[in-house]
C-alpha cells in the first residue's frame, strides 16, 4: 500500500496538478476501501482525477458514463443473443439440456463496464461518471454492487470480484443523490483551481506557454469566474483559451487587449455571457491582472 | 489529553486509547448536532484512521476526517471550522451554530426588523427592490439550510401575508410550500413510470426487424411514446405590489427547482432575471441570498410586457419544449405598455403547451381583473387561478399531471 507522500509524488509525475487534499483522499480509498465521490461544477477536472488515479496505480481505467435510462444490460452484462441463436441452430438435434448449459456459459456473456471491473486480475479504476444522471433505481442497484462486489446472474450463478476495483463516482449535482450512497463514499469537493495551480496546469498542458503568460491567463480567468455568468468557464476552457493565445503569438495580455477580448469566445459559451462581458468589462478585468 | 498531535505520554496504552475514543465519540456527536449524517461505519473507520497513525498529524487527520464525514458540499465547507473548534480549541465560528438556536436568535429581531437587521433577515424582504450589500453570504450558512431559510423568509411574510401573522405559522407555510413541490414531483414522476411499464410489443416491426434472424424474434420492438418529462417554467413577479407573496413563492420555486429535473425560474420586476442557477443552491438561505444580488436595480413599477419580451426573445427557444407549462405569478399591475403585454402573451401562448397565470389577489374580496395589464393578458391564458393559499397551490397538481 502506498503512503500519502508517494501518492502525491506519483500524481505529480502523471501530470495531474492536484490540490493538496486529493492525495489524502486517494490514500484513504486504499485504507478504508471506500469509493470516492467527487462533486464540483462542470469543467473542474473531476474525470481527470480518475485518469490520474489510474496512472498512480498504473492500472486500467474502466469508465461507465451514466445517463437517464441506463439499465443493467448496458452497465453490467448482456447475453450475446445472436451467438446463442447460431449455437442453437448448429446443435439442432442435440440434447436440449446440454445445449442450454452451453449457451448460458461465460463464453456467451457480454461484459459491460461494471462486470468487467470486478473480473480483472489487477484491480482497475472504475469511473462511474455523472451518477446523478442515472435513475434512482440504478443508484440503488449500484449501492448493492459497491458493498458486496459480486454480481448474480440468474442463469449462471454468482460472480464474485477477483479484485476490488478503485471506484470513483462523479456528480454534477443535477439531482440530489441518496444519503445511502453518500454515506458509503468518501467525499471530495473539487473546486476551481486557484490562479497559481491553474497557471501550473496551463504550463503542463500547453507547449510554449511561458510562466508569466500562464499566470496572467489564470488570473484573468479567475476574475472572469467572479462575474455573474450563466456558464462559468472550466479548466478545459482555460486551456482552449491559453492555446488560442499562444497560437496567436501573444506574450503579454496587456499588449493586445483587442485580441484578448476577441478570443474570449473560448471562455464564454452563451449569448448572454458574451453580451455581458463587453469591451469595457474586459478592460476592467485586464486592469486587475498584474 | 493528547489528541492534538503530541505523542501520548501515557504508560497505560489502554487508558490513552480509551480517552481517544471517548473524545472521538464526542466529536461524532458534535458532527451529528451540526447535521452531518454520521453512522457506526464512519465511527469505526475514524477509529481505524486514528489507530493508523493519523493522530500524530492534525492537518492530515482533519483532511482525512473531512473526506470521511462529509457527504455534500455544505458539509465539506463547514468541516474545517468545526474540526478546529473541537480538536484544536479555536473559537467556534458563528456558522457552526447548533440547530435550534436559530429560532430564538431570530425572535428579538422580529419586532424591530426593518431598521435593526438590515443585513440578514430584512434583506430578503427588501432585497427584491433594493441594492443589497452582498457581503453576508458566509453568515447565511448558520444552521442548517431548510430551517434557516424558513425563519429568514418569515420576516418577509410577516409584514403582510394577509391572514398569516404569527411567525411560526408563516414558517410552517413556507416549509409546506417547499414540501408541496417535493410531493408534486414524486407524484408526477410516478405517473410517468406507470405509463412507461405499460408499453406493448409492436408486432409488425418486431417481425420485420427479425427477418434476418430467420424470423426468430430476438430483438423486440415496443410501441412507445417518447415521453418528455414535464417541464415547469416559472416567472415570478417580484415587484413591490407583490412583496407579501414573493416569500412563499420563492420557497415554492426553490422546492420545484430542487425536485423537478426540468424546471426553470425567472424573476421580473422592471427587467427579467434568469434565476435557475441561483435557486438550485441546495441551501435555501444561500439561494435567496444569491438571488437578492441578482435582482438588484429594481425601480418602482412592473414591466411585465417588456420582461416577457426579453423572455420570448432570449430564453423561450431554449427553455420551452412541447411539454412545458409556463407559470406566471403576478398581480398583473402593469406600469408599462399593456398592448405590448398582450402581444407577448399571445406569442408565449403559441409557443408552449399551457400558460398558467396565478394571481394571489384574485381571492381578495371584491377584486376584479380590471387592470389594463391583466385585461390584455387574460385572453391568452389557459388557466387563471388564485394562489394565495397552499391549498390553491396544491389544487394545481392534477392540472399539471394532465399535460
Amino acid at each position: 500500500m502506498m503512503n500519502r507522500d508517494e501518492i502525491a509524488e506519483r500524481l505529480a509525475a502523471s501530470g495531474y496538478i492536484a490540490d493538496g487534499e486529493l492525495a489524502t483522499a486517494i490514500s484513504l480509498m486504499q485504507l478504508l476501501r471506500r469509493p470516492l465521490l467527487l462533486e464540483g461544477e462542470a469543467g473542474v477536472g473531476k474525470t481527470g482525477v480518475a485518469k490520474a488515479l489510474a496512472s498512480v496505480h498504473a492500472t486500467e481505467l474502466i469508465r461507465l458514463q451514466c445517463y437517464e435510462g441506463l439499465d443493467q444490460s448496458a452497465a453490467l452484462y448482456e447475453w450475446n443473443y445472436q451467438r446463442q441463436l447460431l449455437s442453437i441452430q448448429a446443435h439442432r438435434g442435440d440434447d436440449a439440456d446440454a445445449v442450454e448449459d452451453q449457451i448460458f456459459s461465460e463464453k456467451y456473456l457480454l461484459e459491460r463496464p461494471l462486470l468487467a471491473a470486478i473480473r480483472r486480475d489487477q484491480p482497475p479504476v472504475l469511473l462511474i461518471d455523472e451518477i446523478d444522471r442515472a435513475d434512482d433505481e440504478f443508484e440503488a442497484f449500484l449501492l448493492e454492487l459497491l458493498s458486496d462486489f459480486q454480481v448474480s446472474i440468474p442463469e449462471l450463478g454468482t460472480i464474485a470480484a477477483t479484485a476490488i476495483p478503485h471506484v470513483v463516482l462523479t456528480s454534477n449535482g443535477t439531482r440530489e443523490l441518496s444519503d445511502a450512497l453518500r454515506r458509503r463514499c468518501l467525499y471530495h469537493y473539487v473546486d476551481y483551481p486557484d490562479a497559481d495551480r491553474e497557471a501550473r496546469i496551463i504550463m503542463a498542458r500547453i507547449d510554449g506557454a511561458s510562466t508569466s503568460l500562464s499566470l496572467q491567463i489564470a488570473r484573468m480567468v479567475e476574475s472572469i469566474r467572479k462575474e455573474e455568468l450563466r456558464k462559468v468557464p472550466g479548466v478545459a476552457e482555460t486551456l482552449d483559451w491559453a492555446a488560442a493565445l499562444v497560437g496567436l503569438d501573444i506574450r503579454d495580455l496587456h499588449q493586445a487587449p483587442e485580441t484578448v477580448h476577441d478570443t474570449l469566445m473560448c471562455l464564454l459559451k452563451t449569448h448572454e455571457d458574451k453580451t455581458r462581458v463587453t469591451r469595457e468589462v474586459t478592460e476592467r478585468l485586464l486592469g486587475k491582472v498584474a | 489529553m493528547s489528541c492534538c498531535g503530541t505523542a501520548p505520554d501515557f504508560n497505560d496504552v489502554d487508558e490513552a486509547s480509551r480517552l481517544v475514543s471517548a473524545k472521538l465519540a464526542a466529536f461524532l456527536k458534535t458532527l451529528r448536532d451540526n447535521g452531518y449524517a454520521v453512522g457506526l461505519g464512519e465511527g469505526q473507520d475514524a477509529a481505524a484512521l486514528m489507530a493508523a497513525g493519523y493522530v500524530a498529524r492534525p492537518g492530515l487527520l482533519r483532511s482525512a476526517f473531512k473526506h470521511l464525514f462529509s457527504a455534500r458540499k455544505s458539509d465539506w465547507e463547514r468541516f474545517d471550522g468545526i474540526f478546529d473548534a473541537f480538536w484544536l480549541g479555536k473559537r467556534v465560528r458563528s456558522r457552526s451554530v447548533t440547530m435550534g438556536s436559530t429560532k430564538s436568535a431570530n425572535n428579538p429581531s422580529l419586532k424591530n426588523l426593518p431598521n435593526n437587521q438590515p443585513k440578514s433577515n430584512a434583506e430578503e424582504e427588501t432585497g427584491m427592490d433594493q441594492v443589497p450589500s452582498g457581503e453576508d453570504a458566509p453568515r447565511d450558512r448558520a444552521g442548517e439550510g431548510r430551517l434557516e431559510g424558513a425563519s429568514r423568509a418569515d420576516n418577509l411574510a410577516e409584514i403582510d401575508f394577509r391572514k398569516l401573522a404569527d411567525p411560526e405559522q408563516i414558517e410552517e407555510a413556507h416549509a409546506a410550500a417547499a414540501r408541496l413541490a417535493k410531493v408534486m414531483r414524486t407524484r408526477l414522476t410516478r405517473r410517468d413510470l406507470a405509463r412507461r411499464r405499460g408499453y406493448r410489443l409492436d408486432l409488425r416491426r418486431t417481425i420485420h426487424g427479425n427477418i434476418s434472424h430467420g424470423g426468430v424474434p430476438i430483438t423486440l420492438v415496443r410501441r412507445r411514446r417518447k415521453a418528455k418529462p414535464l417541464r415547469l417554467v416559472m416567472l415570478l413577479d417580484a415587484s413591490g405590489s407583490m412583496s407579501m407573496y414573493t416569500g412563499v413563492f420563492l420557497r415554492f420555486i426553490h422546492g420545484v427547482l430542487d425536485e423537478f429535473r426540468e424546471a426553470e425560474a425567472f424573476l421580473f420586476h422592471t427587467r427579467l432575471a434568469h434565476v435557475s442557477d441561483a435557486m438550485k443552491e441546495r441551501d435555501a438561505a444561500r439561494a435567496l441570498d444569491r438571488l437578492s444580488i441578482m435582482a438588484q436595480g429594481a425601480g418602482g413599477g412592473t414591466k411585465i410586457g417588456e420582461s416577457l419580451q426579453t423572455f420570448n426573445r432570449w430564453h423561450a427557444a431554449r427553455v420551452i419544449h412541447s411539454r412545458t407549462c409556463v407559470m406566471i405569478v403576478s398581480d398583473g399591475y402593469e406600469t408599462g405598455d399593456a398592448a405590448l403585454l398582450g402581444r407577448e402573451m399571445a406569442a408565449l401562448g403559441r409557443r408552449c403547451r399551457r400558460v398558467v397565470w396565478l394571481n394571489p389577489m384574485m381571492a381578495w374580496e371584491g377584486y376584479t381583473p380590471v387592470a389594463a395589464g391583466i385585461q390584455a393578458a387574460l385572453p391568452h391564458v389557459d388557466l387563471y387561478a388564485p394562489a394565495n393559499t397552499l391549498k390553491s397551490l396544491t389544487a394545481l397538481e392534477p392540472y399539471l399531471a394532465d399535460l
